[in-house]
């Protein structure tokens, strides 16, 4: 099935179609959840008004930790299958998902603020976040550090699966050890623990935020399509003057 | 087994082995990620108050009916459920400060009492509008603001 996906032109020709689709849907729940979000949700009976930072911090945060499981796993297809797409995809997820650990982070601060009584805590939650933006900076820098591209890509990809550790610890950071962050809402034992009036804005947000990610990621790799066929291009030309000229 | 199989086997090998050796060093480094102790852990882990001299953290609820004023100084109780700690504490208290909610104040021993540098806010991972939480303590099936 991914050799069948893996063809650039067949690529090419169904993201065409399901593109206005995606754009469609992000559109919609992202004015939709920003709505319900901001205006039509309730106060939180501790928080307040402060709670409406959830509406974002909380979608960053998850498109951020599955981004990351994304890259990772297109980064061992990559190693495994050595297939060229895969490495495109990794690279295309990977501004993306750094995007959105920085937004975590600081909508998270701007929360902590106002709520905690502090931008930041060294506790583990904070930590393991941060090391994942790391992980996506370490995951871009390498990838570009090497003079034959392959190379880099490669190695960029070892770092990406090592980083795969960091992601329990992500998620599980909060029922592991003490800290000052709180524990998980929606997926827990037990059921929701989070209003339906509230769940509902940050399921849309939570759906807007991920169709936003997959429209940006087509983007990319078929930006990345259009790069190497260009490259190709003008190999091929070079190569035919010299052997002109020679 | 061919080549992309075993590449599959290594990957899947390396994946399992850093995973391990990540959960040793966690474990192992566990006093230094947790970011704050409840009384009782303390009463658990060393003792008694004397045998503390670094900077700590303390996490737990503000007991009840234990907050007093004292000039610019504010002293209340730290429990959870088990044990208690005496906190005394000198300067802007987080909004969310108030009895029964879980908090983490920072600082050192002096005879028995907490001296806290930084007193920081937790809540919890329950959200609710006011009138259901309203309705939910009206009707005793207020869960409290758990730690």
């Amino acid at each position: 099935m991914f050799d069948w996906l893996a063809n650039p032109n067949r690529f090419n020709r169904i993201t065409e179609k399901i593109q206005p689709c995606i754009l469609f849907i992000t559109i919609i729940t992202l004015i939709s959840g920003l709505y319900f979000g901001l205006f039509d949700s309730p106060k939180d009976y501790q928080q307040g008004d402060a709670v409406r930072i959830m509406y974002v911090h909380v979608p960053s945060a998850w498109l951020a930790s599955f981004l990351y499981f994304s890259l990772a796993i297109s980064c061992v297809f990559y190693l495994v299958w050595k297939h060229p797409l895969a490495d495109l995809v990794s690279s295309s997820i990977a501004p993306i998902g750094a995007l959105f650990s920085v937004l975590t982070l600081v909508t998270g601060s701007l929360w902590g603020k106002p709520m905690w009584g502090t931008w930041w805590v060294w506790d583990a939650r904070l930590t393991s976040m941060l090391v994942l933006f790391f992980f996506y900076l370490g995951y871009i820098l390498l990838s570009n550090a090497f003079e034959r591209k392959i190379d880099g890509s490669k190695t960029a990809s070892v770092l990406a699966i090592v980083g795969l550790i960091n992601l329990p610890i992500v998620k599980f950071s909060v029922d592991w050890w003490h800290t000052l962050h709180q524990p998980a809402s929606i997926i827990k034992i037990g059921g929701p623990s989070i209003d339906d009036k509230m769940l509902l804005p940050l399921i849309l947000m939570i759906f807007a935020l991920s169709f936003f990610s997959l429209y940006m990621i087509i983007l990319n790799v078929k930006t990345k399509l259009i790069e190497k066929k260009c490259e190709a291009l003008l190999l091929k030309s070079n190569l035919e003057e010299i052997s002109k000229t020679g | 087994m061919n080549a992309k199989y075993r590449r599959l086997f290594i990957t899947i090998i390396i994946i399992l082995t850093l995973g391990l050796a990540t959960k040793l060093i966690l474990m192992a480094l566990e006093d230094n990620i947790v970011y704050f102790y409840t009384p009782n852990d303390l009463i658990e882990k060393f003792g008694d108050s004397k045998n503390i001299q670094n900077k700590i953290r303390i996490g737990g609820l503000v007991l009840e009916s234990s907050i007093k004023k004292e000039g610019k100084k504010t002293i209340f109780m730290i429990t959870d459920r088990k044990e208690e700690v005496k906190v005394v504490f000198k300067g802007p208290l987080p909004d969310l400060f108030r009895e029964g909610q879980g908090i983490v104040a920072e600082g050192m021993f002096q005879n028995n009492n907490f001296i806290a540098s930084e007193v920081l806010a937790k809540h919890d991972e329950n959200y609710m509008p006011p009138e259901v939480a309203d309705a939910l303590k009206k009707n005793n099936v207020w869960k409290g603001d758990s730690d």
